[in-house]
C-alpha cells in the first residue's frame, strides 16, 4: 500500500499505517511523527523526512528510510530493526531495549542514551559516520558502533559514555580518543572482539552496499564501563 | 479550565528563518509554509513572525507596531508619542477576519522619528533615545505594548497557531529579504498576546524555544541597566541582551553567542593562548549574562540572522542552504518542505553559532 503523506497530520498518517496489512510505502513524507510506533509485524519504506519518534516503541517491525531520520529515532524500541540511508537526529535509539538501528550517515547527540539489555533483549545501534556528544550516556547494556565512514577527526563528540555502566562501545578510528570520563574503561579492539561486531558489520554492508567484512579489519576502541567503583566518592566517602 | 498539573499538552516550540544573503526580497509564504510544517510543535496559544525589509518606502522611519487593550491606552499612548517623535504615517495593521484568531488587541502601527530639538536636548544617540521611549512606554502605560520598533522590520503576533496568525496579519503579502517565526506551546507563562514570540527592541528580534534557568539572574541583571521585563516570558530578556551587547557594548554577533552559550572553563583551558584570553574575558565580564538551560533560538538583526543551540545542545536546530538562501528551522522536514533539495543539511553543534550576515551588516 503506498499513502503521500505531504501535509497530512501525524494522527491521521498513523491511522492509515495501523489499518494497512503487510507493506506499507510513505512517499513526500514531511515531518509527520510517530510513524510504525508501537508496530509488530510491517514493513514501512519511507521516502522524504520522517518526524520525531520514528519507530518508537517499536516490537517487531521492520522500517526502511529514504532521507534523513530527526530526532528520538527507536525511542524505547523492544524489537525490530530500523534502517536509516541518511543522517539521524539527537536522542537517536534512547532507552533501546532490543533490535537494531542502522544509520548510513551521522547521528546528532545523545545516541545511544540509556540503552539497556536484559537476557536475550540485546539492542544494537551502528552509526555509519560520525555521533554527536554524549554518545551513550548512561548506557546500562547493548552494543553501539561508530565507524567514522568518511570522518577525518574522530568520530565522537565530548562526553562519550558518560555514566556509562553497562553495554559496550565500538569506535571504528585511526585517532586517538582523548578525554573519556572516569566511568569509561577504553582499549583497542581485539581480534576476538571484533568477531562480537563482525554480523552487525556484515548487515551494515548488505543494507548499504559495503564491504562489511573488510570493515573487521580496522582498528577500533572498545569502551566498556570502568569497574573500579568509579563512583566511589561522587557523593560521599565510603 | 484546567490548569498546569490537571493536563498535559505534549509539544515543544517551533522556530523558522530564512534569508537571502544578497538581499533579495520575497513573499512572507515560505516562512508560513515552512512553520505550518512544524505544527504538532505548537499548541495554539502563540505564534509570530519577523519580517525583515518590509518597509522600503518608510525605510529611515522607526516601524512601531503597538497592542492597546482597550481605546483609552491608544490615548495615553498617543499623547506620548507626539511628545517624543515625528509621525510620519499611523494606522490599524491591516488584518483578516478569521474565526480561528479571536480576542485581538487594538493593534497599531506609526512610523516615527525622534522629534529633532528633543533629540539633541537630551544627548542621546537616535537609537537609544527610541529604545528608551519603547521601553517607557510598555513600563508606564498601562495596556499599551510597543512588541515591534526597528526600522524597515517589523514583527507580527499574537495568540493561534503560527500559519493562522501569518493569515490574520497578511503576512504573505508583505515582501521581505529576512523572515523569522514561531509557534509557542506555553510552558511557565500565559499565553497572552504580548507574551508571543518574537521579541523584539530596535531591528533586534528573538525567536526561542526551550527555558531559561538562569532567567531571574539574567532579568536582575539587564534591568540594572535601564531594561525593564514586563511581557511575563523568559525569552524577552535574551531580547534585551542582545540589544545591550550588540548596540550599547559594541560587541560582535560571536562574542554575544559566546556570552550566551560559552564554552565550558575545561574547553577554555585548552585553547591557543590569544582565543582563551577572548573566552576568558568574555565569561567572566558577563558571566550573568550566560542563558542556562535547553534553549534554540534565531536571533534577527538588520541584514541577519544568528542561530544558536545551549551548550548541551538540548533543544534541536537544523540549518539548510541553497545557493545563496539559508533556512533554520526546528526540524529538517520544515526546511525540506520549501526546499526539498538543499545543497547542504546540517545540525551545528551545541554552542555553535551560525551567522548569516548580508555584506554591508547591521546598522551600528
Amino acid at each position: 500500500m503506498r499513502i503521500v503523506a505531504d501535509n497530512l497530520d501525524s494522527m491521521k498518517l498513523n491511522q492509515r499505517i495501523r489499518k494497512a496489512s503487510g507493506s506499507v510505502l510513505i512517499d513526500r513524507c514531511f515531518g509527520q511523527r510517530y510513524i510504525g510506533s508501537g508496530s509488530k509485524d510491517k514493513k514501512i519504506t519511507i521516502y522524504g523526512t520522517p518526524g520525531n519518534a520514528l519507530g518508537s516503541y517499536l516490537d517487531g517491525a521492520t522500517i526502511i528510510v529514504h532521507g534523513n531520520g530527526q530526532d528520538m529515532i527507536g525511542d524505547t524500541m523492544n524489537s525490530g530493526e530500523i534502517v536509516i540511508h541518511g543522517n539521524a537526529g539527537d536522542g537517536l535509539g534512547y532507552a533501546m531495549r532490543g533490535g537494531m538501528i542502522f544509520v548510513r550517515g551521522s547521528a546528532g547527540c545523545r545516541a545511544g542514551i540509556h540503552m539497556k539489555q536484559y537476557q536475550d533483549q540485546k539492542p544494537a545501534l551502528v552509526i555509519g559516520g560520525k555521533a554527536g556528544s554524549f554518545l551513550g550516556e548512561y548506557m546500562a547494556g547493548g552494543m553501539i558502533i561508530v565507524l567514522g565512514l568518511g570522518i577525518e577527526d574522530a568520530p565522537v563528540g565530548d562526553f562519550t559514555g558518560t555514566g556509562m555502566h553497562g553495554g559496550c562501545i565500538y569506535i571504528r578510528t585511526n585517532r586517538e580518543l582523548a578525554g573519556l570520563p572516569a566511568q569509561v574503561h577504553s582499549e583497542i579492539a581485539a581480534w576476538e572482539d571484533k568477531q562480537e561486531i563482525l554480523p552487525l558489520l556484515l548487515r551494515f554492508g548488505a543494507h548499504f552496499g559495503c564491504d562489511g567484512r573488510a570493515l573487521a579489519d580496522d582498528r577500533y576502541y572498545l569502551l566498556k564501563p570502568n569497574t573500579a567503583r568509579p563512583y566511589a566518592q561522587l557523593y560521599t566517602k565510603n | 479550565m484546567l490548569r498546569e498539573g490537571q493536563i498535559r499538552i505534549p509539544s515543544g516550540c517551533a522556530v523558522a528563518g530564512v534569508i537571502d544573503r544578497l538581499g533579495r526580497r520575497f513573499s512572507g509564504e515560505v516562512i508560513i509554509r515552512s512553520i505550518a510544517a512544524m505544527r504538532d510543535r505548537s499548541n495554539g496559544l502563540g505564534g509570530g513572525f519577523a519580517a525583515y525589509g518590509i518597509y522600503p518606502h518608510y525605510s529611515q522611519w522607526y516601524a512601531l507596531h503597538i497592542f492597546y487593550d482597550h481605546h483609552g491606552a491608544k490615548v495615553d499612548c498617543e499623547q506620548y508619542l507626539k511628545q517624543h517623535f515625528e509621525i510620519a504615517d499611523q494606522s490599524p495593521i491591516p488584518t483578516r477576519h478569521m474565526q480561528e484568531i479571536t480576542d485581538s488587541p487594538l493593534i497599531w502601527r506609526y512610523f516615527v522619528n525622534p522629534i529633532p530639538a528633543r533629540l539633541y536636548r537630551c544627548g542621546m544617540d537616535q537609537r537609544e533615545y527610541v529604545a528608551r521611549s519603547v521601553l517607557a512606554v510598555n513600563r508606564q502605560i498601562d495596556g499599551a505594548y510597543v512588541f515591534s520598533s526597528g526600522k524597515n522590520m517589523g514583527i507580527f503576533k499574537g495568540v493561534g497557531y503560527p500559519e493562522d496568525i501569518a493569515r490574520f496579519y497578511r503576512l504573505e503579502e508583505y515582501e521581505g529579504y529576512c523572515f523569522t517565526a514561531h509557534g509557542r506551546y506555553p510552558t511557565n507563562t500565559p499565553g497572552w498576546w504580548g507574551g508571543a514570540h518574537p521579541f523584539g527592541l530596535l531591528d533586534y528580534s528573538v525567536v526561542h524555544n526551550g527555558e531559561i534557568s538562569s532567567y531571574d539572574t539574567n532579568r536582575r541583571t539587564i534591568e540594572m541597566y535601564g531594561y525593564s521585563c514586563t511581557l511575563q516570558t523568559d525569552t524577552e530578556v535574551i531580547a534585551y541582551i542582545v540589544d545591550y551587547l550588540h548596540r550599547a557594548k559594541g560587541l560582535t554577533f560571536d562574542e554575544i553567542a559566546q556570552v550566551l552559550a560559552p564554552p565550558f572553563w575545561q574547553a577554555i583551558e585548552e585553547m591557543p593562548p590569544e582565543k582563551r584570553e577572548c573566552a576568558a574575558y568574555l565569561r567572566s565580564t558577563f558571566a550573568s549574562l550566560l542563558v542556562n538551560g535547553p534553549f534554540s533560538i534565531i536571533v534577527g538583526f538588520s541584514g541577519g540572522l544568528l542561530a544558536l543551540n545551549d551548550r548541551l545542545k538540548l533543544r534541536s536546530m537544523v540549518v539548510g542552504e541553497k545557493g545563496d538562501v539559508v533556512y533554520f528551522a526546528s526540524e529538517e522536514a520544515a526546511i525540506r518542505v520549501v526546499e526539498p533539495e538543499p545543497d547542504r543539511v546540517w545540525a551545528p553543534k551545541g554552542g555553535e553559532p551560525v551567522i548569516v550576515a548580508q555584506a554591508g551588516g547591521t546598522e551600528r
